[in-house]
């Protein structure tokens, strides 16, 4: 163990534990809060904490689930990683879903687990779990602290790998006897030491020429915007490219708000519940320019009928992403943004789509997103609307996973990125509410608002306690259909009506519930309640529950059913 | 189709695991594999031998490798002029009558008696896989007690002919 002098640490005294070292090295790293649970084997790491309090913050959630979707909220923000703290054992194993759902959607996350002491790891001592082989296949990387003198390298390492390249969940298993060990000389800075991990973030140059003659070539050219674009904060930088060229531009779920939605440009979003524009252009295209996204199959649908004429050209910092599920001609290995910048510095004609752009106008406008009002209740569409409206679609909009999911995509157009935080990849139930708190955590003078369902919403309703705790004026918004929604609906479509297991034939009382809570509760029955309670709820400065009753009925259209492709929409117009 | 792949790794612990999991969750079979230290310490080198169904699949599972934080170098070396050698310990069934017999067969493909007991003998081969085989099946009348076989391991040749040369060192099928 080198020593050095360290006059760089922010806490007055010097470290005592390796806990202490571990919090001060957090310090360093800019972390501001930690999302955690205490238990046995991080009780060092909690002395620690307490010993630094007014120079960190710690919330504490009620179960490790809730307090790392709400770290995801946080990443998906502030584009920094959210670092999450629990015990060893059930608190670590707590944390899996909340690993995989960043590990799928690149969310950069610093989870520190507890560990028994190392003397005792491997005897199936009290709340040992093998979390190291559990969170290998869910982590970007993983590290058990073997010495006090290995931390400031782990950490330093851990945040770097974290946030650079691919994004993505980085866990540092730390056992009870490293925290509490005693620190008698205080470890030298750390250095990253990674000759394995050097992610590429610049285009080739013979590429981006490629695919700048393709575009001059193109007749039906379009982009496909995912959620590269937010990671390499390139959205100016499409706006002015796609601009420039006049090409039409379709967002993934994930990347919506990464290009405005009332650009004449904009389709829409593509995919199963895609608009139909967006999905015929990418089955019509004859040039895709694919941005930061991985053609998942939500997106893509059958792949024997996806973009079928186009010549594809794939821009990604993860190599892997590049031809996994889609041929790839134009491969281009680079961050979003620095690849954006290179191809708008090529002096390279603009394609002469002016058709293609008329007909996909002409789809526009013949195939709008569409539902039906119901005199006798409230669509839920509709609801999406008016919040939309009450918020001037200003809001930051976390959501839960089902219909009101899908219905938030399509109808809360989002003008600007950073304001949409969804769970994708994994499809997280219970992932809406505590993500909006840490959304809120990150961006306190924004309006948040949790559209969660009445399903999902029960997963994780635990941490009603931290936002009255901590006053965080987040607005929930049940889309109460009393249905596990979106199985209700494939069970409709696709299972012969067999409505098996997807109706919830009791609720709490949502509003008692909230009450309990210390919080205000709406129920909202009819169109005009909501009309007239949602400006109050909005100027009210604190946490506030609607419980918004809507059509149990109503599906999510339009709909590429699973194997089929993707101009085999169903639910396109009104029957 | 078999492939031989070359990994350089960081000799830290939980490699091997990434390694072969990643390998198990993208659905590819290994056939062996062998890991040990290399001429730089701290540094190791895996040699894999996978079943792998197409070029996409296999440039797939290339790249997934490539990406974990440990390893540092990922090869297809099997189109590559290569040495590939495996060991293998061989135990028949037989007393020490059957010595210069069994040393008859083994001794064109340059393996050893290494153990003699009352009813056993030993033997050990070095070789390519195909050439192991091809004892096994020699001494399979003896009647064969036990096998155990270390994997394929590979490196590149110093010398490594034109490209249009390659495909006649194509070390397994
Ligand atoms: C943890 C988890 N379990 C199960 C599912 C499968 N699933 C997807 S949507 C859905 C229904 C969700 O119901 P609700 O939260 O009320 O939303 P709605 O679809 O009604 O809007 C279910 C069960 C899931 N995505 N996540
Ligand atoms: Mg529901």
């Amino acid at each position: 163990m080198k020593v050095e002098a360290k006059p760089d640490f922010q806490t007055s005294t010097a470290p005592k534990t390796g806990a202490d070292l571990l919090i001060d090295l957090l310090i360093n790293e800019g972390v501001d809060t930690l999302f955690g649970y205490p238990g046995g084997a991080v009780l060092p790491i909690y002395d620690a904490i307490y010993r630094a309090r007014g120079t960190i913050k710690h919330v504490l959630f009620r179960h490790e689930q809730g307090s790392i979707h709400a770290a995801e909220g946080y990443a998906r923000i502030t584009g920094k990683p959210g670092v999450v703290i629990a015990t060893s054992g059930p608190g670590a194993t707590n944390l899996v879903t909340g690993i995989t759902d960043a590990m799928m959607d690149s969310l950069p996350l610093v989870v520190i687990t507890g560990q028994v002491a190392r003397g005792i790891i491997g005897t199936d001592a009290f709340q040992e779990a093998d979390v190291m082989a559990i969170t290998t296949p869910i982590t970007k990387h993983n590290y058990q602290v073997q010495s006090i003198s290995d931390l400031p390298r782990i950490v330093k390492e851990a945040f770097h790998i974290a946030s650079t390249g691919r994004p993505g969940p980085v866990l540092i298993d730390v056992p009870k006897d490293i925290s509490a060990g005693e620190l008698f000389e205080i470890p030298a800075e750390g250095t990253i030491d990674l000759p394995g991990y050097q992610p590429t973030t610049k285009p080739n140059p013979l590429q981006i020429k490629k695919l700048a003659d393709a575009i001059s070539r193109a007749k039906k050219p379009v982009i496909l915007s995912g959620a590269g674009i937010l990671h390499g904060k390139a959205s100016t930088e499409l706006t002015a490219f796609a601009e420039k060229h006049k090409i039409p531009v379709v967002t993934t779920l994930l990347g919506l708000g990464t290009f405005p939605a009332n650009s004449p440009l904009s389709l829409g979003m593509g995919g199963m519940h895609g608009t139909y524009t967006a999905n015929m252009a990418l089955y019509e295209a004859d040039l895709l320019i694919n941005i930061g996204a991985r053609f998942d199959d939500r997106l893509t649908g059958n792949l024997k009928h996806f973009a079928p004429n186009a010549k594809v050209a794939h821009i990604d910092i993860d190599p892997a992403e590049i031809g996994k599920n889609v041929p790839t001609q134009i491969p281009i290995v680079s961050d979003s943004k620095e690849a954006l910048v290179e191809l708008m510095n090529q002096t390279s004609e603009s394609p002469e789509a002016g058709d293609w752009l008329a007909t996909l106008n002409k789809l526009k406008e013949e195939y709008p997103l569409w539902y039906k009002h119901d005199p006798n209740g409230m669509s839920p569409q509709w609801l999406i609307e008016a919040i939309h409206k009450v918020t001037n679609g200003e809001a930051v909009v976390t959501t839960d996973v089902g219909q009101h999911q899908m219905w938030a995509a399509q109808y809360y157009n989002f003008e600007k990125p950073h304001r949409w935080v969804t769970s994708g990849g994994l499809g997280t139930m219970g992932f809406g509410f505590p993500a909006a708190i840490g959304a809120q955590m990150a961006s306190p003078g924004s309006t948040v608002v949790a559209i969660v369902g009445d399903a999902g919403f029960q997963m994780t309703l635990q941490e009603l306690s931290v936002i009255y705790e901590q006053n965080l004026p987040v607005k929930i918004i049940i889309v109460n259909n009393g249905a596990l929604g979106m199985v209700r609906q494939w069970q409709e479509l696709l299972h012969g009506n067999r409505i098996s297991e997807s109706i919830l034939h009791t609720h709490p009382d949502f509003v008692k519930l909230a009450e309990a809570y210390h919080i205000r509760g709406y129920k909202i029955e009819s169109q005009e309640e909501l009309i007239t309670k949602l400006p109050e709820v909005f100027a009210y400065n604190g946490p506030v529950l609607m419980d918004c009753r809507v059509l149990q009925q109503e599906k999510v259209f339009p709909m590429i059913a699973p194997g089929k492709g993707i101009h085999e929409m169903i639910g396109v117009k009104p029957s | 189709m078999k492939r031989i792949i070359s990994l350089t790794v960081q000799d830290r612990s939980g490699v091997l695991n990434r390694v072969t999991g990643l390998l198990q969750r993208r659905q590819f079979n290994i056939s062996s594999i062998s890991v040990g230290p290399t001429e730089t310490e701290g540094i190791s080198k895996m040699t894999l031998v996978v079943e792998v169904e197409d070029e996409q699949r296999l440039e797939q599972v290339t790249k997934q490798l490539n990406k974990q934080i440990d390893v540092l170098k990922v090869s297809d070396i099997t189109d590559k002029a290569i040495v590939a050698r495996e060991l293998a310990l061989i135990k028949v069934a037989g007393s020490s009558q059957l010595r210069s017999e069994i040393n008859g067969i083994i001794d064109p493909f340059r393996a050893l008696i290494i153990d003699v007991s009352k009813d056993s003998l030993t033997i050990q081969i070095t070789g390519r896989p195909d050439k192991i085989d091809a004892l096994i099946d020699l001494l399979r009348p003896y009647g064969i007690k036990e096998i155990a076989r270390t994997g394929l391991t590979a490196f590149l040749r110093g010398h490594q002919p034109q490209v249009n040369e390659l495909t006649t060192y194509s070390q397994i099928k």
